[in-house]
């Protein structure tokens, strides 16, 4: 158990607060701040010593038997760090920016609790050592979100709630069958890179393919891989803060997530192959990047359109996985950390254009640069790097998932990523436009100001600092990919050192 | 060399049967002082158990040495009254005193008129009493008795309020009651006839699979299924536990229904044993999916909370039922089927405490007009989700782990080249979604949008002991290992 103390205090820095903030009063304001920061500004600091202590080569593992035979284990290897600090980083801007979003609104005390509860939940999953931890911190991460979902109490935010519930519970237990039925097949054994069910490959490959597409429907849902994505565009009626997590940070990365640690290190690259699998996921997540992207062209509702953006931008992680090479895995991986800091600018955009100036709808974005400079400036940097263009975030991703196509040897994926470049822009590029080409004529409504008084920049402070603060960082990312610490170099490590990969050079 | 921990075991065993016993006496002689004996002894009560049950592991009986049995006033089987202790029995003592405390002290708040008071805690102590005495039982004679002083305490417990709802739903309890225990009582007399012995240990070495086990069986499981309201003998339970004040259904729910799988469990793998075919498995366990889904839609469609409550007692007794099959192939799963027992009785006792909590802010339970107390009271309603959550199967609770054992039982049939298997494990994964739908229903309207209306005041108890109780019951997923390997100490048991 060495190291496990830092995994559990990680853990317990959201889950502490979140349950202390359960219980207090609504009043309680300047504590709840304070608890909400602490908790995020400690989960960074734990985070940070983590990453230092792999860095160094230390092992971190913790278990506690649950069953017999079967143990909760957390653990610490490169590619939880990589989802963990995305997270703790994410998380603590989401704090601040949900802070100042839900000020003198009612029931903070509530949201906040299960917020913190989401973001535990999320951790866990990050430093889940096998499959049935993953599955436990899964599945309390779909139960600690619907409050989430369904906070603002309008019949649509329950009814998105009910239909995100039906989606999730349903693939959860699709998800929970598999599961056990691995376990009872190859033991309860820890995430492996390469896989660890080499020795049932002869026997048992029907059953294999089979677990594999149970195991994909169960991820496959909370990843919004077609068709099982309809709940995420409704599930937009959420606040914004819980839109920017659920589509950057927690519930669709989940499954990425899930789908990442299937692929590599339940079955492993080779043996997923062979069996056929990857080819199948591969397909799926083309026609997810492209459908879902010819679906956002056609609405108008802004956030309505960064949710159909997300379902096609996460299935790259999903495509780049499938290519089941090291190239394609390294835009894979990278693009969990890229599609998460530049998603999550685009809602925060979207939630101060909302919040201080009523606009929800691409038609009514007109002249809005000149207004709010900054928000639409974070918002121009965050779609042009989802379209990909260099030297942004987005580009690197899609740099690395050619060449691994091209490793791959499968050139049509080329295509599909040319194409839904393309749709990117056709459906990015006009807001943008709008923002700060278009004219407005009649003064703007000013619903935050109505409500607070005059702000001392363009919006409350506490909704603009997160969105530069995470733009600046979509630019770094993308500017300074060729550093060792950088989200892609990082990634590249991961991919040398676990996955037992033939050496490659860029 | 015998440890000191097996020799005091005996003394133990005997003192929790008179403690209990002398509490219920004592507040039935003095029912003026009654809560306070009552708590007093509900605090005595569990600390005992919980004493014996550490001695118990402690003593550390390997599974093929005998359990401990004492021979009451020194006269041995088959003559005398044996008491019988193992780890079966041994679990449920300690549910009995978790759910009893949790209930008692959730009662100071509840009841607090002061007639009530004088006949809620007699009554409420004897039927502990029964329970603590039925778990000790060793004989087919004692069983009877103990499990008619359980069952008439709970039908006085239904009519205490008074009211014409509550006296109409106890005389049904008390015709169900009565049936159930002749129909055991002659089952006990056939073979009593055919063996001239009561002991069950005694039995079980002379039963085969002839005519009168055959008759005795049928006989004794429907008189106990009916009791334990197992479907399709459950029509009873709705109406009874629906009207009976909070902390009485709890315990119905949590506590005397799983007294009588208890007994069902102790035949089946017993006496009856030689008696069950597969056919007979497929049987019991269609039953349970039908319980499964006829339950859970019933809950589906209650207008009241406490209805929605008492239902999904039918729904999840089905899993029990379901599991039946699965511990034929496998005899080892049974103690997947007491482990779901138990965390069910913890998780259906809290949320019936909570729902109880709601009734007395709200002065009814009709669910459509109940949105204004549950958005007042988060507590109360987080408690009521945490508990449902277990009641779903979801992690992180002991329901979880339970759900897990069962499907991973359930798996094991179907890997093992069982067809039906399949059907099962559909049951016990899809019985889930149900128990989500109909657990939604109760919480959603918190989160609707509208008014905030405390209600009446209630006592910080019944604040505060649903939700610690619901607590216990998502703790009750690390236990999982701990309560395995105490079953595991049942000598007989597969």
């Amino acid at each position: 158990m060495d190291g496990g103390w830092l995994l559990l205090a990680i853990l317990f820095s959201s889950l502490g607060p979140g349950i202390a903030i359960f219980f207090l009063p609504e009043h309680r304001q300047g504590l709840r701040t304070a608890l909400n920061l602490g908790g995020a500004g400690t989960k960074l600091a734990l985070v940070a010593v983590l990453l230092d202590g792999v860095l160094r080569g230390d092992e971190y593992y913790f278990s506690l038997p649950l069953m017999p035979g079967i143990d909760l284990v957390l653990a610490a290897d490169s590619l939880s760090l990589l989802f963990a600090s995305l997270s703790a980083v994410l998380w603590f801007v989401t704090t601040i920016y949900a802070i100042g979003y839900l000020e003198g609104s009612p029931r903070r005390s509530r949201f906040f609790g299960f917020f913190s509860l989401c973001v535990s939940a999320t951790v866990g999953i990050a430093l889940s050592g096998n499959l049935v931890t993953f599955l436990i911190f899964y599945e309390i991460l779909t139960l600690a979100t619907w409050p989430l979902v369904v906070h603002r109490g309008t019949p649509a935010a329950l009814r998105a709630g009910r239909l995100y519930l039906a989606y999730t519970l349903t693939s959860g237990l699709v998800l929970f069958t598999a599961i056990v039925w691995l376990t009872l097949l190859a033991g309860a054994e820890g995430f492996t890179p390469g896989g660890y069910l080499d020795g049932l490959a002869d026997t048992h490959a029907t059953t294999l393919q089979i677990l594999f597409v149970l195991l994909m429907i169960g991820f496959g849902v909370k990843a919004a891989l077609v068709p099982l994505h309809s709940w995420l565009p409704i599930a937009m009626v959420a606040p914004a803060p819980v839109s920017a997590l659920l589509h950057a940070v927690a519930v669709v990365k989940a499954g990425a997530f899930g789908i990442i640690r299937v692929v590599n290190d339940v079955y492993g690259t080779e043996l997923a192959i062979e069996l056929g699998l990857t080819a199948g996921l591969l397909v799926v997540a083309a026609i997810t990047i492209v459908y879902a992207s010819i679906q956002a062209l056609r609405t108008d509702d802004l956030k309505q359109r960064l949710a159909f953006s997300t379902i096609s931008q996460v299935s790259y992680i999903i495509l780049g996985v499938a290519l089941a090479g090291p190239l394609g895995i390294i835009g894979g991986l990278v693009h969990l950390v890229h599609q998460g800091i530049t998603k999550i600018t685009l809602f925060f955009c979207a939630g101060n254009f909302a919040e201080t100036l009523g606009i929800h709808r691409i038609s009514e974005l007109d002249g809005v640069g000149r207004r709010m400079p900054l928000t639409m400036l974070a918002f121009t940097l965050g779609a042009l790097g989802m379209i990909g263009l260099p030297p942004l975030a987005g580009f690197v991703t899609k740099w690395h998932l050619g060449l691994g196509a091209l490793e791959a040897g499968m050139p049509w994926v080329l295509g599909v990523l040319i194409l839904s470049s393309l749709l990117n822009a056709a459906y990015f590029l006009p807001p943008v436009i709008r923002g700060w080409l278009g004219e407005r004529r009649e003064p703007w409504h000013e619903p935050l100001q109505a409500q607070a008084g005059p702000t001392r920049f363009e919006t409350h402070w506490m909704l603009l600092f997160p969105v530069v603060f995470t733009a600046a960082l979509g630019l770094l990312v993308g500017l300074f990919a060729g550093l060792e610490l950088s989200p892609l170099g990082w990634v590249s490590l991961i991919v040398r050192r676990d996955y037992s990969l033939p050496e490659f050079g860029l | 060399m015998i440890p000191a921990d097996a020799e005091l075991l005996p003394g133990a065993i005997a003192g929790l049967v008179a403690l209990s016993l002398a509490v219920a006496i004592l507040a039935t002689a003095w029912p003026r002082q009654a809560h306070r004996i009552g708590l007093l002894g509900a605090l005595a009560v569990t600390a005992w158990v919980l004493g014996l049950s550490a001695l118990f592991l402690n003593a550390g009986p390997d599974p093929e040495a005998a359990a401990t049995r004492v021979a009451l006033g020194g006269w041995e089987a088959p003559l005398g009254l044996m008491l019988h202790l193992d780890g079966l029995s041994m679990t449920l003592l300690v549910l009995t005193a978790v759910v009893g405390l949790a209930t008692s002290l959730y009662s100071l708040g509840y009841v607090h008129d002061r007639i009530e008071r004088r006949q809620f805690w007699p009554l409420w102590l004897w039927l502990w009493a029964g329970l603590n005495m039925l778990f000790l039982s060793g004989d087919a004679f004692n069983l009877y008795i103990t499990l008619e002083v359980v069952s008439l305490s709970a039908v006085a417990l239904v009519a205490f309020t008074g009211t014409a709802a509550a006296v109409s739903g106890a005389v049904r309890y008390l015709l169900v009651n009565i049936l159930g225990s002749l129909s055991f009582l002659m089952g006990v007399v056939l073979l009593f006839g055919e063996h001239g012995v009561l002991d069950l240990v005694l039995l079980e070495a002379r039963t085969e699979a002839g005519p009168t086990e055959r008759m005795a069986a049928v006989l004794m499981t429907a008189g106990l299924m009916l009791k334990a309201a197992l479907f399709p003998l459950h029509v009873w339970l709705a109406p009874a536990h629906g009207s009976a004040p909070a902390p009485v259904s709890a315990v119905l729910s949590g506590l005397v229904v799983t007294g009588s799988f208890y007994l069902i469990l102790r035949l089946w793998m017993g006496v009856f044993a030689p008696l069950a075919t597969p056919a007979f498995g497929i049987l019991v366990g269609m039953l349970g999916v039908a319980a499964l889904v006829w339950g859970s839609l019933q809950a589906l469609r209650a207008g009241r909370l406490k209805s929605i409550v008492a239902y999904s007692t039918v729904a999840q007794f089905g899993y029990l039922l379901v599991a039946f099959p699965l511990m034929l192939v496998d005899p080892g799963a049974w103690r997947v089927v007491v482990f779901f027992a138990v965390v069910h009785a913890l998780a259906k006792a809290s949320v019936f405490l909570a729902a109880g909590t709601l009734q007395h802010a709200a002065g009814h339970d009709r669910l459509a007009d109940l949105g204004d107390v549950l958005r007042a009271r988060p507590r109360t309603v987080f408690a009521l989700g945490l508990a449902g959550v277990s009641l779903m199967g979801l992690p992180f609770t002991g329901g979880f782990i339970a759900k897990y054992l069962l499907l991973e039982a359930g798996l094991g049939t179907v890997l093992a080249g069982s067809v039906i298997g399949v059907l099962w494990v559909l049951a016990i994964a899809g019985g889930g979604l149900l128990a989500a739908a109909y657990i939604l229903r109760m919480v959603a309207p918190t989160f609707h949008r509208g008014r905030e209306d405390a209600g009446e005041t209630v006592s910080p108890w019944m604040d505060w002991v649903p939700l610690g109780l619901a607590t216990i019951a998502a703790l009750a997923g690390l236990a999982g290992t701990l309560t395995l390997n105490t079953l595991a100490l049942t000598p007989g048991a597969p």
